[in-house]
């Protein structure tokens, strides 16, 4: 990598923004279940298995930069959107419960936080990965 | 040089953070518990809960609990011995949050068992014998019956009393009363209305401590 190379600096700087996301809705849903003791549900933990090797796999690609890095996040991001899609579904109702997969415990339509009206754990789970898919699939283009 | 500053600082602000939006939760929440036990006991105390010890004493022990449950299990002696450690000083309060599958059945036996004055007995026989009738992949409440006559019960009496619908009543309304202070496992503990910091026997113990000094 030569120094101060411009576009390589954006290409940086993108899968720093991905870390950081994916850094932030880590401990963010680990706050909810350790500390608020929000049990968390099937498919929460389904999401869970594909954003937290993201801060792993992103914080490896990061020093020194690796540009393959976006090979081995974009299909945990999108696995992991498709989970987050699917739960938001359910959870504003598109979906009826009954086809939900998870009987015993919680189950995945519980409300555990409603912020303003509307910002629900499921919701920001999806921005999360509507917003990495976002930025790792620019970057791969950018890269191609 | 400059990205790793951003990248090791952004992770300790971040962990920071965690820490500190814990710490300000938890303080929070003892804060709110507090002001729920002085402006609404009722919610740690239904006049249908079962109680225990002195009625002078001034640190009030409530534990939701699920006679199917082997932590509440392993809590029973210890809480016994923590009443002897402060003797007439602690009242131990009893609720109900049957998690388990087949426990509300336990509950009504043993709210059948206080018509008989033996409620405490009845608890301790079935808190010794729940390894045989309350295995998770195989709960068999119908094994207490065995072990019932140790404590000298009338079996019938039992039979005919635990299908009083106002112990189902008891039991909807301690489950209530759980969700809205937020006990989802079991036992769950508050002294004097605060929770555990976090969860153990230590735990347990250092906020009896400081209680008792508090009101003695």
């Amino acid at each position: 990598m030569t120094r101060a190379d411009k576009p390589s600096d954006y290409n940086w700087t993108i899968i720093f923004i991905c870390w950081l996301i994916a850094s932030v809705s880590t401990l963010g849903s680990l706050f909810f279940s350790e500390i608020m003791e929000f049990p968390p549900c099937a498919l929460c933990w389904y999401q869970r298995i594909f954003m937290f090797p993201l801060v792993l796999v992103l914080f490896v690609g990061l020093f020194p930069f690796e540009k393959s890095v976006v090979r081995f996040a974009l299909p945990l991001a999108v696995v992991g959107w498709g989970f987050a899609f699917y739960h938001f579904l359910l959870y504003t109702g598109f979906i009826p419960e009954s086809i939900q997969p998870c009987s015993q415990g919680v189950a995945c339509s519980d409300t555990y936080l409603d912020l303003f009206g509307f910002v629900t754990i499921p919701l920001l789970s999806l921005i999360s990965f509507s917003v990495l898919v976002l930025l790792l699939f620019i970057l791969k283009r950018r890269l191609s | 040089m400059k990205k790793k500053i951003l990248v090791w600082g952004s992770t300790i602000l971040l962990v920071l953070l965690f820490v500190l939006g814990g710490i300000v939760y938890k303080n929070q929440r003892t804060k709110k518990y507090g002001f729920m036990a002085l402006e609404n006991a009722s919610i740690f105390v239904r006049g249908h809960s079962p109680t225990f010890g002195s009625d002078d004493a001034r640190v009030f022990l409530v534990k939701f609990t699920d006679p199917a449950c082997e932590t509440c299990r392993a809590f029973h002696p210890y809480v016994k011995e923590l009443m002897k450690h402060y003797p007439g000083k602690i009242k131990l309060v009893l609720r109900y949050a049957p998690f388990h599958d087949g426990a509300d059945y336990m509950v009504k036996i043993l709210e059948a068992s206080k018509k008989q004055g033996k409620y405490w007995e009845t608890l301790d026989i079935m808190y010794e014998t729940q390894p045989y009738w309350a295995s998770h992949h195989n709960p068999k409440p119908q094994l207490i019956w065995k072990f019932l006559p140790q404590g000298g019960l009338d079996l019938e009496k039992i039979k005919s009393d635990m299908n009083d619908p106002e112990i189902t009543r008891i039991i909807a309304q301690d489950l209530a009363d759980a969700k809205t202070l937020n006990v989802r496992k079991t036992p769950g503990f508050f002294v004097n209305g605060k929770p555990l910091p976090s969860f153990g026997y230590k735990q347990l113990q250092e906020l009896i401590d400081s209680e008792v000094n508090l009101s003695y």
